[in-house]
């Protein structure tokens, strides 16, 4: 008997749903006797694809713009004023999206998933500020970046972080950015968009977390300017390394520096490296013994990182929408009593087989432990070459800028007394 | 003489591992390239999967969320009884609050004739819960729709509905047709 009715309710159930989903006309659309004329279904069309390559060229003409503006014309007051105007255009007027920090995951996304197209513009936005940066360094970072404009003008009063600190607040991008490539390549979740400091601003619009979060990082850039650049930014590695081997870069002195030590404290970001003292050989010895060992243990730290995160791939792979749906419904087919949740409702009125879902639920969490063991091991390379890195001296007689961490902002260039 | 060696040695590494990235990043270029889109996409709402859980209200990242009912009158069967607009279970219109289905009153009803009614949607104050949508589906032609209106949406790089959505209806269209409903002829 309970079983005849739990069939009759199924049927009913069902049978409701088709007529849902096939939308029949239950009532026909009436004749109308009083000379009622029926209005027109009315929806607003998107903005036009024309504006995404205006984008394109206004972000091509700014990345020239700045590029020369810093090389050449080495004015802070220019690179000063594009900056606004980028936070005004990118952030402001097209609402911070999409942009290069957010397009690694579209780049990342579509190099693991072969079925996922992505649009021309987010490739565009990804290469030509790395390719700018390959030849005039992180001109980009300056004047471009909606995101670092916003903070650069909140940089009253910076103060000068110790050098262990930096470095070590300085490992935070490489896991981010290691984080946003394992979500991303496994189509799970764009985790640097979701949780875009700025964006919220930019949109007048966001969840009162975000505004927090925005909001403290905004009061943090008075005194320590541009933490998100400098200590989150995913987006920043990648120019960071592609930086130091770049063809060009701001110079603080036109031509040769006199070691005047006007622009010691001249850089917000902590990004000029002094000169040194003379090669010291019994020192150096020492550091090569130690490189040896660093680099030996690099391998080993790898190793240690990447077994460690792949004990945690279950739980990275419980963000993808598949995964827990999968878990949800093999949970909710064990305690009957329970009230399933929505999703395990929809699904089963979905009608698509379970035994698929677990399939490609199991494809997933496979990619993830693979994945979590290259991140555990990405971040142990990283461990290991910083550690490596501080056995490294190099000499240096004059001030000069740190290819790597510097914005090519142009504080440094209105103290430097050399101006020929 | 030992430092222009060091110097020259440098110089010559980093070119080589300059072109290297350059290379690399041209081959990224060049191989997406033949898997990108024709043009832009948008994301909207395939009304066949859609389930009307109500999270389109709450999960954009705007305050008032893009997502809104879209009445596609072509396929309205006027009814007097509209399950879109009047609560559940309504029969007979006696109590004056039959028509409180929507939360924020965003459906009006206008009389044409006997027994016809004209629904519109009043877009302002419409948040995109999907009640009446349900109610429509259920019990009418399914006229009602939710759609993401393309003048409010940011096209988020990811949709943050998309991201909660317990059908996975969202997905991304090509902006020329930017718009599917059932019923209605999609038009630029």
């Amino acid at each position: 008997m309970n079983k005849n009715a739990r069939v009759a309710i199924l049927i009913i159930f069902t049978s409701l749903l088709v007529f849902n989903i096939f939308g029949i006309q239950r009532f026909p659309k009436p004749e109308f006797e009083s000379g009622y004329s029926q209005p027109e279904t009315q929806v607003p069309s998107p903005r036009g694809a024309i504006f995404e390559y205006l984008d394109l060229a206004v972000f091509i003409g700014c990345l020239s713009l700045i590029s020369w503006l810093v090389i050449k014309k080495r004015s802070r007051k220019g690179v000063f004023w594009l900056s606004i105007f980028s936070l005004l255009y990118f952030g402001f007027y097209r609402k911070g999206c999409i942009c290069p920090v957010g397009s690694l995951q579209n780049i990342s996304m579509a190099l693991f998933n072969p079925e996922y197209s992505l649009p021309i513009t987010a490739i565009a936005f990804f290469v030509l500020p790395l390719g700018f940066t390959l030849f005039f360094g992180r001109t980009f970072c300056a004047g471009v970046c909606p995101l670092g404009a916003i903070q650069d003008i909140f940089a009253f009063r910076p103060v000068s972080l110790k050098s262990w600190v930096q470095s070590l607040l300085g490992l935070i991008p490489f896991i981010y950015l290691g984080l946003a490539v394992l979500f991303a390549a496994t189509g799970t979740d764009f985790i640097v968009c979701r949780y875009d400091p700025f964006v919220g601003f930019f949109r007048h619009n966001a969840s009162f977390m975000m505004f927090a979060i925005g909001g403290i990082l905004l009061l943090i850039s008075v005194f320590i300017a541009r933490p998100y650049c400098r200590f989150l930014c995913p987006y920043g590695v990648l120019l960071n390394l592609v930086s130091r081997f770049s063809k060009k870069h701001l110079s603080i002195a036109p031509s040769k520096c006199i070691s005047c030590r006007l622009c010691e404290d001249a850089c917000p970001f902590g990004a000029i490296d002094k000169p040194t003292g003379a090669k010291n050989k019994e020192q150096s010895n020492v550091l090569v013994k130690r490189l040896i060992l660093y680099c030996l243990i690099t391998p080993l730290l790898m190793g240690v990182c990447g077994w460690t995160a792949s004990k945690y791939h279950e739980s990275f792979a419980k963000v993808n929408f598949k995964v827990r749906l999968a878990n949800e419904i093999m949970l909710s087919a064990k305690t009957e009593t329970a009230q399933p949740a929505l999703e395990v409702t929809t699904f089963r009125a979905s009608g698509k087989a379970v035994e698929k879902l677990y399939a490609e639920a199991a494809r997933i969490v496979d990619r993830f432990y693979i994945g979590s063991w290259f991140l555990g091991g990405f971040i142990g390379l990283v461990f290991g070459l910083t550690l490596a890195r501080f056995t490294l001296v190099q000499y240096r007689t004059e001030y000069t800028t740190n290819k790597g961490t510097c914005f090519s902002c142009a504080r440094c260039v209105d103290y430097c007394p050399v101006k020929e | 003489m030992d430092d222009k060696k060091q110097i020259k040695r440098r110089e010559f590494i980093n070119t080589g591992v300059r072109i290297g990235i350059g290379v690399g990043l041209g081959a990224i270029g060049v191989v997406l390239s033949t898997r990108t889109l024709s043009g832009k996409s948008v994301w909207q709402i395939d009304p066949a999967k859609c389930v009307q859980c109500g999270k389109c209200a709450t999960s954009c990242v705007l305050e008032q969320s893009a997502v809104k009912c879209v009445h596609v009158i072509e396929m309205c069967g006027y009814c007097d009884l509209c399950g879109g607009y009047l609560r559940p279970e309504t029969k007979e219109l006696n109590t004056a609050a039959e028509s409180q289905l929507c939360p924020t009153a965003a459906i009006a009803r206008k009389f044409v004739e006997e027994p016809f009614f004209e629904y519109h949607i009043i877009e302002e104050l419409c948040i995109g819960c999907g009640k009446c949508v349900k109610g429509c589906g259920a019990f009418g032609n399914g006229s009602l729709q939710l759609q993401v209106q393309h003048k409010l949406c940011v096209n988020c790089n990811q949709c943050a509905i998309a991201r909660v959505c317990p059908s996975e209806a969202f997905s991304r269209v090509p902006a020329t047709a930017p718009y599917l409903l059932k019923g209605f002829e999609n038009k630029k």
